[in-house]
């Protein structure tokens, strides 16, 4: 009975959207609204000696002007949602991340002042008359040079920067005993730079209070409204949470970098109150670039070591990862676990050990973008793989297939428990690589990249990835240090005419939850799609949720819909029954209505909701109403893979990389909609391809962000990108009604290595053996590569 | 992004635009120069003087011996003008290499090169034709040959209270045989390098040419040595190769985190060889 | 200090007292509450601003108000007509041309003006004319689709 599962169902969001009726928060309009601009620091590490806000005060049209002085003594800052501890067992070092600083700034971006003017124009005008004296410092911005001797402190009481270090896998000697012994063992030191999500709705908040339910309301672009309400009210502003309401309406994309509980909003709700009007700040894009949470960063060290045949004996990593300057609500999480935790990759490596080092620097802070630590073990593990098949001079296709852990389903046959830490719920790799060998029609390739005679050089790069999504059960990561649940909630209402609202604590900003949700829903329960709405983002209409980030939305959100729903089919059925005068046990429901098995006599899905709500001729005992609420925490994390391959041509007089294919077979467990999960995948492309080719930070020695605008920072654009040939297999998620795993992040994670293993395959296939090219691989540094010795 | 204040003046003709300048009023022609710069308040003249509507300045004219092309003519129509794309056709390749269509739809010829951009197309391209500007102020015309016209960063020979007016491109062999190509900075789309070669070439020898570079140094140039070295030879991939080995010779190379002296350099090289051999 | 403007906008004509630094976007997103048109960043890159002036696509964060005086706009939300949808905007929702949908007005805008001027582009054309407009979310894939569809359904309404 699936009329709707599983087809290219059109998004019923769209409409909205494409006639320019989306409701983004910089679009919302309140009454006596003032608008917000904030002063920040241009220095990335100094001392503030003074501000002096007279002048700006003192503007037509100005409301107030804030500073950190002006935020009581109370209000410590904005929190960080996870503990990693040290290995010695000391809680990691947490300084206070203030909503504006009060005698340090320690980024380019830091908040200074924040002026509440009639209009965004007088504000910003307003702020240029604040007079700041800073006494500069010196900076530091790499996090392994963070953690030397001498390096300038980000904060006084943490020594060298360390904010923890952490190990997991197995004991340090055993894996450097295995390396030791085996046959070949491939080496690299590398960094995983630092991009900026760069969601194209920049970031926005508007704070309201209202005098005349004591109430305020934060309409804000956020992935998870809920979260951001209980750590602003709990953590932040001591401010009651029933008294509060969140909003994350239409938001413009996120990426991860809108999960997290930025400053300003605790700013705009504060100063809301004091002000007497509601605030509305929006970034510019020059501000998100200093402000939004950044992502990977690490400085990389590791080695992988197989025996004779090829087999992989042991791999051994270093990191450093860059915090930032301050802890972002999950940053200690993304090098450790979602990190460390995925070394196993797809292979049977027998002895593993990951060690990171997580440093404080003078750089906005560092968090979760679209993958958050698996892209950055995955490429670690992908590029030693694929340089391991150049060195030994094997098929860097075949490496993997003999590496592949065997298939298993997770029921007839169990998961698999990795060296760290985690249980894989089911995987079957050999068809993904196949599959896209099929593709790339790799008998014939490598004959093509011989004989390759245009002035440019061929090169194909493999990465076989695999992640952990639906991100989690909430026991498992309270030991792992997550200060809050990872459960989802959703309530299905069945109103008296049969018309369903489902309430979820998920939050789509571009997934298209409206849609697949609703074909689950309307599958379910055998009803039109266009009798289901999906209400999501607001918590005055949510009970309660956790968002929408770590590809879970389907897989933890849309599971607890369907326990929703299984508990409305089921009261549905004792209605029916009593209706039909037969035993609940004795009806079927399909098409929308209950049967009595093996007779004609029926009852529709509208007939038993009316009756729920008009209780005349009704089981005794049995409460009115359709309405149902769960909560779903999952047992295990989803673990979707995949194969992806790049193919590129490199000029060979300018360096330039023009990716000309890009293949991808992913396996996201059972699908839905194949349309929004293509979309999906599409969009994850891009930004790894992004990151491999294009983007990248760049900071000077005094730690100003050098390319923190669009003519500086290279977004991929539609002609940078070739249009992608994908496919999928399906191998079922055990553990969730749904059989779903998650498909957001899922093109993000593979695909950067497989530009770069490309990239460098082409070279050494020409004759030039570099092991590595920094990303992005600028057509200088490729050039570089080609001319070095 | 807001700029500062500044107060707004339309112009309807070019004498009505002098009138309106002095103090610290800017021209505003198609503003994709100047708005960019205003909204990030690296720029805050006191008033604006808007010559976009002077339609005096909006055509590109077929003369007996040279094309005039206003100062307001846009790089879009640049692009899809026929008499140029004749005449001239590196024009044309460089108009479509600008920015993006919307940047092409409002950027001008005149605003483009009066804000001297040293990455920008129209200064390499207007250094091979042998361009004349035409420019005006209230002591009347003057005309500048191209050659004198660029002179350093985002510096030019306009001086205060003038307007340029038109551009002058000779109806010569060389331009008929003209090319433009591009290495493009990623982010920006600005040239990394950028050359504009025009040859005129007589029984299968250069008679002369005239090449422009821009992206490399502080201001486009002309790489005199290469277009020396060229004439009176026949264009083969021996002769360019010879030729072009001192591309960067007399100027300061630009370094930046897409390309180091180094690359720039070495670009310059490889864009100044692809220019002349598109020419073979 | 003020200035009067005249500005028809989706076939309607509004006049209207700005300052003479008000971006056009900003006109129209605040002054005519007209807010399909976004902003996304400061520097004339991203295109989710791009609308029609007098028939050709411009980018309305790089055009003061003031200068759009007397002139003729199209926006995001005057593309349908009569309460059908544009070709253009029924090819972004079939081939699923949109997902956060912030890009989108821009991106269709951008669109149209393509189909304009080449009414049958190559893909390879397709990705060139949206050199102007940024997307994170769709790698671009399905927007190259969906112009090929508008172009289709409008060519073989035409034809």
């Amino acid at each position: 009975m699936t009329k709707y599962i599983g087809k290219s169902v059109k998004r019923l969001e769209d409409k909205r959207f494409i006639t320019g009726q989306g409701k983004y928060t910089d679009d919302i309009k309140l009454n006596n609204m003032a608008y917000a601009y904030i002063l920040r620091s241009p220095y990335a590490n100094a001392k503030v000696n003074s501000i002096d806000t007279d002048a700006a005060k003192a503007m037509d049209g100005v409301a107030a002007v804030f500073t950190g002085a002006d935020v009581p003594e109370s209000i410590a800052g904005v929190p960080c949602g996870w503990q990693v501890n040290f290995k010695n067992g000391d809680t990691m070092k947490e300084p206070p991340h203030p909503l504006m600083v009060r005698t340090k700034v320690r980024h380019v971006g830091d908040a200074i002042a924040i002026v509440i003017a009639d209009s965004k124009a007088i504000a910003k005008d307003a702020s240029e008359l604040i007079n700041v004296d800073y006494d500069i410092l010196d900076a530091v911005t790499d996090p392994k040079a963070a953690a030397q001797p001498g390096a300038p402190l980000v904060h006084e009481d943490v020594p060298n920067n360390i904010c923890f270090d952490w190990e997991i896998g197995n004991p340090k000697d055993e894996v450097e005993a295995a390396l030791a012994s085996a046959a070949h063992v491939t080496e690299l030191e590398f960094v995983n730079q630092r991009v900026v999500p760069n969601a194209i709705e920049p970031r926005s908040a508007i704070g309201e209070y209202d005098t005349a339910y004591d109430r305020y309301t934060l309409h804000t672009s956020t992935q998870n409204p809920h979260l951001t309400r209980l750590l602003l009210c709990a953590f932040v502003l001591g401010l009651p949470e029933h008294k509060v309401r969140v909003v994350g309406p239409d938001v413009g994309g996120g990426f991860g970098s809108k999960i997290f509980h930025y400053t300003e909003e605790a700013l705009v709700v504060y100063f809301s109150k004091i002000v007497g009007r509601p605030i509305k700040w929006t970034a510019e894009r020059s501000e998100s670039f200093l402000t939004d949470a950044h992502g990977r960063d690490h400085v990389s060290h590791a080695k992988m070591g197989f025996d004779a045949d090829g087999k992989m004996v042991a791999l051994q990593a270093y990191t450093y990862a860059n915090m930032g300057a301050y802890l972002s609500t999950f940053a200690p999480a993304v090098p450790t676990y979602l990190h460390g935790t995925l070394f196993q990759g797809l292979y049977t490596t027998p002895k593993i050990n990951v060690d990171v080092t997580a440093t404080f620097t003078h750089t906005n802070a560092v968090d979760a973008y679209r993958g958050a630590g698996r892209p950055e073990a995955t490429y670690l593990i992908e590029r030693l793989i694929d340089l391991a098949a150049l060195e030994m001079n094997m098929d860097p296709a075949e490496l993997r297939m003999k590496n592949f852990i065997p298939a298993f389903d997770g029921v007839e046959k169990e998961g698999y428990v990795t060296q760290v830490a985690l249980q894989y719920d089911s995987g079957n790799y050999e068809p993904v690589l196949n599959r896209a060998l099929e593709m790339i029609g790799y008998e014939d390739f490598r004959a093509k990249q011989a004989a390759q005679n245009n002035g440019k050089l061929l090169g194909i790069g493999f990465s076989t990835y695999i992640e952990a999504c639906g991100i989690a059960p909430s026991a498992v990561v309270g030991a792992l240090g997550a200060r809050a649940g990872l459960f989802e909630s959703a309530q299905v209402t069945v109103q008296p005419t049969g018309k369903v609202s489902v309430y979820t604590g998920s939050h789509s900003h571009g997934q298209g939850h409206e849609t697949t949700f609703a074909q689950v829903v309307a599958d379910k329960l055998g009803i039109d799609i266009g009798d289901i709405e999906i209400i999501h983002g607001d918590s005055d209409r949510v009970a309660f949720g956790m968002g929408t980030y770590g590809s879970r939305s389907l897989a933890v959100g849309g599971s607890a819909i369907v326990k929703s729903i299984d508990k409305v089919l089921e009261k549905g059925a004792k209605i029916a029954a009593h209706l039909l005068e037969a035993s609940p046990d004795d009806l079927n429901y399909e098409d929308g209505k209950w049967t009595v098995k093996g007779t004609d006599k029926s009852v529709g899905f509208g007939d038993v909701s009316l009756t729920s709500y008009v209780p005349h001729n009704y089981p005794e005992g049995l409460e009115p109403g359709l309405d149902f609420s769960s909560f779903y925490d999952p047992t295990n994390f989803t673990y979707p893979f995949g194969a992806h391959v790049a193919i590129v041509e490199i000029d060979k007089e300018t360096g330039k990389v023009e990716l000309k294919r890009f293949i991808a077979v992913d396996d996201v467990g059972n699908v839905i909609n194949p349309m929004i999960v293509d979309g999906q995948i599409h969009g994850g492309l891009a930004q790894g391809i992004g990151q491999a080719l294009h983007e990248g930070t760049v900071y000077d020695e005094t730690g100003q962000l050098i390319n923190g605008t669009y003519m500086d920072y290279c977004m991929p654009r539609a002609d940078d990108l070739p249009s992608f040939e994908i496919d999928r297999t399906v191998t079922p998620c055990p553990h969730n009604p749904l059989g779903v795993k998650g498909a957001g992040e899922a093109g993000c994670i593979g695909s950067t290595p497989a530009v770069v293993n490309a990239v460098i395959d082409a070279l050494w296939k020409a004759g030039h053996k570099v092991k590595d090219i920094q990303m992005p691989m600028t057509s200088e540094r490729v050039w570089n590569a080609m001319n070095a010795g | 992004m807001i700029p500062n204040t500044f107060e707004y003046k339309r112009a309807g003709s070019v004498e009505e635009a002098i009138g309106m300048l002095g103090g610290d009023a800017q021209i505003l022609g198609g503003g994709h120069s100047l708005i960019p710069a205003l909204k990030l308040r690296l720029n805050a003249p006191g008033a604006l003087v808007d010559i976009s509507k002077i339609t005096s300045l909006q055509s590109i004219n077929d003369n007996e011996k040279s094309i005039t092309v206003g100062a307001g003519v846009t790089h879009a129509a640049i692009a899809s003008d026929a008499v140029l794309a004749e005449h001239c056709p590196m024009m044309g390749q460089a108009a479509c290499e600008i920015g993006d269509i919307q940047v092409r739809n409002m950027g001008t010829i005149g605003g483009s090169i009066a804000h001297a951009d040293p990455a920008a197309d129209w200064p390499a391209v207007l250094l091979a034709t042998d361009a004349n500007v035409i420019i005006q102020s209230s002591g009347g015309k003057r005309t500048v040959d191209i050659d004198q016209f660029f002179k350093g960063f985002y510096e030019t020979a306009l001086e205060e209270g003038e307007i340029i007016t038109s551009i002058s491109i000779p109806k010569t062999a060389f331009n008929r045989h003209s090319t433009y190509v591009k290495f493009k900075q990623p982010a920006s789309r600005f040239a990394l390098v950028g050359c504009a070669a025009a040859v005129e070439m007589d029984g299968g020898i250069v008679k002369s040419a005239r090449i422009g570079l821009t992206g490399v140094a502080e201001s486009a140039y002309r790489p005199m040595s290469v277009e020396s070295a060229l004439t009176g030879k026949p264009l083969n991939a021996e002769t360019i190769d010879a030729a072009v080995q001192n591309v960067t010779e007399g100027v300061s190379v630009m370094s930046d985190h897409y390309a180091s002296e180094k690359y720039r350099t070495h670009l310059a090289h490889v864009f100044v060889k692809r220019a002349l051999k598109n020419l073979i | 200090m003020a200035n009067k403007i005249s500005i028809t906008v989706n076939g309607k004509m509004h006049t209207a007292e700005v300052e003479a630094r008000t971006l056009l976007v900003d006109f129209i997103r605040e002054h005519l509450s007209l807010t399909g048109t976004h902003i996304g960043c400061d520097t004339s890159s991203c295109g989710a601003c791009t609308i029609h002036m007098d028939g050709k696509a411009i980018k309305s964060c790089t055009v003061l108000a003031v200068q759009a005086d007397g002139s003729e706009l199209t926006t995001v939300e005057g593309l349908s007509k009569n309460g059908e949808l544009h070709p253009m905007q029924e090819g972004f929702r079939e081939e699923h041309g949109l997902q956060c949908g912030f890009c989108t007005p821009g991106m269709m805008m951008a669109a149209t003006d393509l189909l304009k001027r080449n009414p049958s582009p190559s893909e390879h054309e397709i990705r060139e004319a949206l050199e102007g407009n940024f997307c994170r979310c769709t790698g671009y894939h399905n927007i190259v689709k969906s112009i090929q569809y508008a172009a289709g359904k409008m060519n073989g309404a035409t034809a």
